[in-house]
């Protein structure tokens, strides 16, 4: 557990830690009008005592936006990227330690997935199943599975090939078995890896949905909204768009500083 | 005494910074003179290969640097140091004056040019030879290292070359502009006996005719023993002895010497032995027992018939068009407390047959009874269970252990998969493990990274003891080993034979280990068992031409026993590969001595 006591690990776990407390806390603690309501007079006015990150095009303030947008847009990203793990690691792993045909089946249906854009398959599901907030994860979730089956199920070749998984099958160790021992153990650096990427992905992704009208509604905030929301007023108000940009960019490098730490702390021969 | 060409004084290399800094080198000093071999030797970590760095400056790329010490090169126009020189100069040095053979001929070739374009790049630099004249020099170079059809070759790309044209490519690019230093490390190590014995011998003649001064680097006693003027002995960065070779190996001086001389088996020295005996190390203090056969020998595997082919797909309905014949017709008896070798060159089947009776691949057809219960007739079910009969050690001891699990649950899990003890009884039984195999049950926590490869085969040997198996196929389990960690596991697993009696399936391509630990051999050549009996009569009395092959390759750790005298040249071993329609013939063979069998050709 030292690694996360190097600056790296303080800095990855702090971002995390800093993101999700305020996922948590902001829709406790700031009054959901203070983040929806419009004041005309102070539309698009840059930072300043009484807004310190400036106003939208509706006059409403950033900070708060931003503040309770992170609820959305954690929660939507996280909850995706955790169900396309969950549905693209049984498939990932089956393939690539059965292979043969089991392995050229599933990873057909991937390759159909595949081939749609990750956001067209997305937009398609949300607009069949309507636009609400579960709906959104399980599109989005959806969407990111064939990406996460094809890496894992390359990272499970790899592994069942080795000569440690053949060593651990002359012992009489059954498939079972072996997936959780010795499979799993050695996939794990590749599935954190692409899950804090798949992360910040989810996160822009639930951004397309929302301006197409599909993920989050108006007047509720979300990074990816007030992203999209900005882009009439980049040439005038810039801050419209850095503000959310700043919090994905953050959040990710966050994420992604949390997920190296945690694949060494995790591999016992960098883990001191 | 001519002059030196090259001199090392006081050569000092360390790698990384502040507290990191790891010393590779300490305090190295020989000469090499012109027509003169000398033969570095050492195990894993001596510094032998950064010595040879550092002549060719390419330490650097590294992130190693030279601290202290003189280079002296001499050239056409008086010495040089190297250590000062600058790159440039380097540059013009590199390829002119020292060529150099790296190990690996797949890979130190590039894939996307030919061999002309590659044999031709040193001519233009140092040479300035173009067009015509480069071709000619490139022919002559082909020929000089004898290529069969080096017009032909020219045109051809490193894939199209087997191995030791690959080499003999190699080191035609080394010799391109006649250099003063040829470097070679290693340059025998990945390749078969037949072709290394061919290697050494081409070195050997243009060290003659070129009057060079060659720098051999080397791991290999019989090497050593086969192609040393002098021998430089290296240990953790420091020169133990320096001497001519026949005095190095007679009369050893240091102790380091003698233990690492000690621990190499040399063929042909367990000549009128009846049985395997363990080596005599030094420092050791007990007895080692040898392994009488039984007077009533028991077989414990039968093995009939047994053939495997690998399925070979093309076209683009990926179709099966032809069939690999890894295993053709093998057929062999090990008795209970014996060790059966299976001996021959990459690509001869000995793997596959192994992992054929393990069932790790599926055999075509044939029999393998063990101890009377038919293994290849079983279901996936039953075989997960005879499988507590018969265990394997593989080769690379660095990949055979999950980085992931501690050795604790690496040595366990087999007695886990049988549910043959639970709680503090299966802690008692590993760390009996432990004992058994010479590691201190302090490692039980350890994980596999933090274990030296000899310690990391132990475990590997730990792990198939455990559900106490009859039979171990041990496949090139020394092979990846120092030599004198080669010679701890070999004593290891014959002590454990002797107490356990157990039989092991001994699959090498090294026959002097082979003659070490052997009751029974068994020579393969393209799938087949070529020569199968007693080890006496195979190695005393080998009656298949190519054992014969195999036994005039073998160098020996002996320098008065030196081979390397005309140029030699084996037949390459044909494709095993055939048409679906293709019928082997099956094998035939006669008897020589009773259970001396030699295949009929």
């Amino acid at each position: 557990m030292r690694g996360f006591l190097t600056a790296k690990g303080l800095i990855g776990a702090g971002i995390v830690m800093l993101v999700l407390a305020i996922a948590l806390l902001a829709p406790l603690v700031i009054p959901d009008r203070m983040a929806t309501a419009m004041d005309m007079r102070a539309r698009l006015s840059g930072p300043s005592l009484s807004h310190i990150f400036g106003t939208d095009q509706l006059g409403r303030d950033l900070f708060f936006r931003v503040m309770l947008g992170a609820q959305t847009s954690v929660l939507i990203a996280g909850s995706a990227v955790l169900m396309s793990i969950v549905i693209g690691l049984p498939l990932g792993i089956v393939s690539g330690y059965y292979g043969g045909v089991i392995d050229n089946v599933l990873m057909r249906l991937v390759d159909t997935l595949l081939s749609f854009p990750a956001l067209l398959l997305a937009l398609t599901i949300s607009a069949v199943l309507g636009p609400n907030l579960t709906n959104t994860i399980i599109a989005i979730g959806i969407a990111f599975t064939p990406f996460l089956a094809r890496i894992i199920r390359g990272e499970a070749l790899r592994v069942a090939q080795m000569p440690y998984v053949e060593a651990a099958r002359a012992a009489g160790t059954t498939d079972f078995m072996m997936i959780v021992r010795h499979i799993l153990p050695n996939i794990m650096p590749a599935i954190i890896v692409q899950g804090t990427i798949s992360l910040a992905f989810a996160i822009l992704a639930e951004a397309g949905l929302s301006f197409l009208g599909l993920g989050t509604q108006p007047p509720d905030a979300s990074w990816g909204l007030m992203i999209q929301a900005s882009r009439d007023y980049l040439d005038v108000a810039p801050w419209t768009a850095l503000v959310p940009g700043a919090a994905v960019a953050i959040t990710v490098l966050g994420l992604n500083m949390f997920g190296d730490v945690l694949r060494d702390v995790l591999d016992p021969r960098t883990a001191t | 005494m001519t002059e030196a060409i090259v001199t090392i004084d006081h050569l000092r290399v360390t790698f990384g910074k502040g507290a990191d800094t790891v010393t590779a080198v300490k305090d190295v000093s020989f000469s090499i003179a012109p027509g003169e071999t000398v033969c570095v030797v050492g195990e894993s970590g001596s510094g032998k290969s950064v010595t040879s760095l550092s002549l060719m400056r390419l330490v650097e790329f590294g992130g190693g640097s030279i601290v202290d010490g003189r280079l002296t090169l001499m050239r056409k126009d008086g010495p040089i140091d190297l250590a000062q020189a600058d790159t440039t100069t380097m540059r013009s040095i590199r390829g002119r004056d020292i060529g150099m053979i790296f190990q690996e001929p797949m890979t130190s070739l590039n894939p996307v040019f030919t061999i002309e374009r590659q044999l031709t790049d040193g001519l233009r630099l140092h040479l300035g030879l173009t067009g015509s004249a480069a071709r000619a020099r490139a022919l002559q170079l082909l020929r000089d290292v004898r290529i069969p059809e080096p017009e032909r070759r020219l045109k051809q790309y490193p894939h199209e070359l087997s191995g030791g044209m690959r080499q003999r490519v190699v080191i035609a690019i080394a010799m391109a502009c006649e250099p003063r230093l040829l470097i070679a490390d290693e340059p025998t190590t990945a390749l078969d006996v037949t072709i290394q014995a061919e290697i050494l011998a081409l070195i050997n003649r243009l060290k003659r005719e070129k009057g060079m001064a060659v720098m051999f680097i080397t791991h290999d006693m019989a090497v050593v023993a086969q192609i040393a003027d002098r021998v430089v002995v290296m240990y953790r960065g420091d020169v133990v002895e320096e001497g001519p070779v026949a005095e190095i190996f007679a009369n050893p001086k240091a102790e380091y010497t003698k233990a690492l001389l000690a621990a190499v088996p040399r063929l042909g020295e367990m000549q009128g032995k009846a049985a395997p005996e363990p080596l005599r190390l030094v420092g050791q203090k007990f007895v080692p027992k040898s392994l009488p056969p039984a007077a009533q020998p028991e077989p414990l595997l039968e093995v009939k018939n047994l053939t495997t082919y690998f399925p070979v797909r093309g076209g683009p309905l990926r179709r099966h068009t032809a069939n690999v014949h890894a295993v053709e017709d093998v057929s062999f008896t090990l008795n209970k407390g014996e060790t059966l070798s299976l001996v021959g060159e990459s690509g001869c089947g000995k793997s596959s047959c192994g992992r054929s009776i393990l069932r790790l691949v599926e055999p075509t057809s044939g029999s393998v009874m063990l101890d009377r219960k038919d293994v290849l007739a079983c279901n996936p079910r039953d075989l997960r269970h005879l499988r507590r009969d018969m265990q394997m050690i593989f080769q690379d001891p660095f990949a055979s252990l999950n980085p992931y699990m501690r050795l604790m649950a690496q040595v366990a899990e087999p007695l886990r998969n049988f549910g043959l003890a639970t709680g503090s009884d299966l802690i008692d039984r590993v760390a009996a493990l432990f004992d058994r195999v010479d590691l201190p049950r302090s490692y039980m926590r350890r994980f596999p990274h933090e274990l030296s490869g000899g310690q990391r085969q132990r475990i590997a040997i730990a792990r198939a003891l455990a559900v106490n198996p009859k039979l171990i196929i041990a496949d090139e389990a020394v092979s990846a080993l120092d030599v004198s960690v080669q010679a701890q596991v070999l004593n290891l697993m014959m002590e454990l034979q002797a107490d356990l009696g157990l039989s092991f399936l001994f699959i090498s391509h090294d026959m002097a280990v082979v003659e070490r630990v052997s009751h029974h051999v068994a020579v393969m050549y393209l799938g087949r068992i070529v020569e199968i009996g007693p080890r006496a009569a195979i190695f005393e009395n080998p009656q298949h031409a190519y054992t014969k092959t195999l036994m005039l390759a073998v160098p020996i750790a002996d320098p008065n026993t030196r081979k390397l005298d005309s140029d030699l040249s084996f037949k390459p071993i044909p494709s095993p590969m055939h048409d679906r329609s293709y019928r082997p013939t099956p094998s035939t063979y006669d008897t020589v001595a009773p259970g001396h069998l030699v295949l009929r050709d």
